[in-house]
């Protein structure tokens, strides 16, 4: 399309996206309304797999929410002036992929109505309690954040709140990790290491998914990546894809050594049907083998190798999740150990599920919803990346 | 004393009347929604003993009465609620057999009650755990969390329940132990229902009750012991 007609016509455009966005929330609310009237029967979970698709695209989400920071805080705390142009276009997608993920956690609940409830009986030992102040922190930390990079009188600022935002979001995302670590009685969770690999993990699909938004903002400007952007983030998107495929091999690899949990791996690498499907291709090899060569094979990791390779990141993240949160709990409890179990109620079977369409109708409205932030908070404010030229010496 | 004062002396004494004709059957009532005044103690831990040498293969006749008693559907697909079920077990080693039912455990150290983020899943002073249905968002943490597969959530409207037994459409739920029997000095309707007498139910802070002079004479086990759970149902024979 010749870019003249685009610029002219851009605004019908931009309405375009906005429509689009706004009827994916409207079929994600149709779906809450749908649970709400006929119950959970209409999702594909049950009493043996409680948390399903909409789980997947929720941590996918608050995840990513987390990560996209890295952005912000290498060039806050770290001082990269490339970075610091782009720290508030990362917090305004933390801030929208945060809203995204919550709003499908919550409507997701089998009482959505009494959400206030969380806010009002608070239970000090559950991590899903602490995770409910660790993320509206989140929301007010950022929006204080943008404020201090955006008011110039409050640029001093940034810095000390920057580093701030960035201690919050690890503990955060280590919150995150620990709703599945405490789960000492299940086999695919009840690890530390859940904590450090959810951070790793998020770091990867932040960047992935920052890098996407950029390209897609420069794209619609008509601007073009500088090359020596491309190469910085993507080289540090290997960093941290070959970071989170080492923290994965390695829960795996310990699992594998424990002798009571190697029905539970051989399940998930090897027999489990789906699982170990979409673990070795969508994770394994789409997730991180084809974008580590985008990225760094002589001659690749150019602009568009870069974007691909973020779009499959993202891919392999939504796989990794399927894999550890629905196969997690696919596997049955090993309630009595050395024994074969039956009963009318799953024991000792393979837990069955098939998402239905208003599960996926509901995490794609979290996702309208982030896109949405994103399209009306870009449009409004002034997130764009701005490079300055001759940055080269500039401290912070 | 004027006209005007004897209507309005009149006027209050019909008023104070009719409030109190309004508000008695109410106070009454509110006296006996209450039930009992004293509150559970410490004191007491509930607990059943089962004996899985006494269960016979293919009887449900505690999984019917608990169905009856809590006005469960009795439904088998995965997302019916199921409080108690028998558990075939089958020992690898030695190819040995056993049935036994399995429901809430009723730990003292829940871990429902340690993830549930609006304490909407608690114990009781007696060691009965259950979940207040007017707390509990549904988010299925608990459900993650139990060790022993416990817990349904409710998945569909429900109709006709019971009086006793409050649940609801979006809630988590599990054994109550019965505890609206229990209150009223009653045993839990599984045990009642079971023909061998196989599931004893009693206090187990009572050195003198025939449960704890049970636990005492024979080897019980309590199921995942290693998690340190210390549940109130113990199991003999596995």
């Amino acid at each position: 399309m010749p870019v003249n007609s685009f610029s002219r016509n851009e605004q019908y455009y931009f309405y375009g996206l906005v429509g689009i966005g706004s009827l994916l929330l409207a079929l994600g609310l149709f779906a809450v309304h749908a649970m709400e009237e006929h119950g959970h029967i209409i999702t594909g979970m049950n009493n043996q797999i409680v948390w399903g698709i909409p789980h997947v695209f929720a941590i996918f989400m608050i995840v990513s929410a987390s990560g996209v920071l890295n952005v912000a805080s290498i060039g806050s705390v770290f001082g990269k002036p490339m970075y610091k142009a782009r720290a508030p276009l990362a917090s305004l997608l933390s801030i929208a992929l945060l809203a995204g993920g919550l709003t499908v956690l919550m409507l997701d609940l089998g009482r959505p109505d009494r959400i206030i409830v969380a806010a009002t009986n608070f239970n000090f030992t559950s991590v899903f309690a602490w995770n409910v102040v660790l993320y509206s922190g989140m929301f007010a930390a950022v929006a204080i954040y943008i404020w201090t990079m955006m008011e110039q009188r409050m640029n001093p600022w940034s810095k000390p709140v920057g580093l701030f935002v960035f201690a919050w979001r690890f503990i955060l995302t280590t919150g995150t990790g620990l709703i599945f670590a405490f789960l000492t009685a299940r086999q695919a969770y009840g690890s530390a290491l859940l904590a450090p690999m959810f951070i790793v993990i998020s770091f990867t699909w932040g960047l992935a998914v920052f890098h996407v938004v950029q390209s897609a903002i420069y794209a619609w400007n008509g601007k073009t990546h500088t090359p020596e952007i491309v190469r910085r983030m993507k080289n540090l998107l290997g960093i941290f894809i070959l970071g989170s495929l080492y923290l994965v091999a390695t829960y795996h690899l310990t699992n594998l050594y424990f002798a009571h949990q190697s029905g539970f791996e051989r399940f998930i690498l090897k027999e489990g049907g789906i699982y170990p499907q979409l673990l070795w291709w969508g994770y394994g090899l789409f997730g991180n083998l084809i974008p580590l060569l985008l990225i760094f094979y002589p001659g690749m990791g150019k602009s568009r190798c870069a974007l691909l390779a973020s779009l499959l990141v993202i891919l392999g993240g939504f796989a990794l999740l399927y894999v550890f949160i629905i196969g997690g709990q696919a596997y049955p409890l090993n309630i009595f150990p050395g024994y074969e179990v039956s009963s009318s109620f799953g024991d000792g079977q393979i837990g069955l599920y098939s998402p239905s369409l208003p599960e996926f109708m509901l995490g794609m409205g979290g996702l309208a919803v982030a896109f949405l932030v994103i399209l009306v908070g870009i449009r409004a404010l002034n997130f764009v990346p701005h490079d300055k030229p001759h940055v080269a010496g500039a401290s912070d | 004393m004027s006209d005007t004062d004897v209507r309005r002396r009149q006027f209050l004494k019909t008023s104070v009347g009719a409030a109190a004709v309004a508000i008695a059957p109410g106070m009454l009532l509110f006296d006996m929604a209450h039930g009992k005044t004293e509150a559970v103690s410490s004191k007491v831990r509930w607990g059943m003993l089962i004996d899985t040498a006494n269960c016979a293969d293919g009887c449900n006749d505690c999984v019917q009465a608990c169905n009856k008693e809590n006005g469960l559907s009795g439904g088998l697909s995965p997302t019916d609620s199921q409080w108690i079920r028998k558990v075939e077990l089958n020992d690898m080693r030695s190819g040995r057999t056993l049935a036994l039912p399995m429901m809430c455990q009723h730990c003292a150290e829940p871990p429902c009650v340690d993830v549930c983020p609006t304490a909407a899943s608690f114990k009781r002073a007696d060691g009965i755990v259950l979940v207040d249905k007017h707390l509990c968002i549904g988010c299925r943490y608990c459900m993650m969390a139990c060790p022993y597969k416990a817990r349904s959530f409710v998945h569909e409207p429900l109709h006709d329940q019971k009086p006793d037994v409050p649940r609801g459409k979006g809630t988590v739920e599990s054994c109550t132990m019965c505890v609206h029997r229990v209150d009223k000095g009653q045993q839990p309707a599984c045990a009642e229902a079971c023909p061998n007498k196989s599931i004893l139910f009693g206090n187990l802070n009572d050195p003198d009750s025939e449960i704890s002079r049970k636990i005492r004479t024979v080897a019980s086990t309590q199921i995942r012991a290693d998690l340190g759970l210390n549940t109130g149902i113990r199991y003999q024979g596995i």
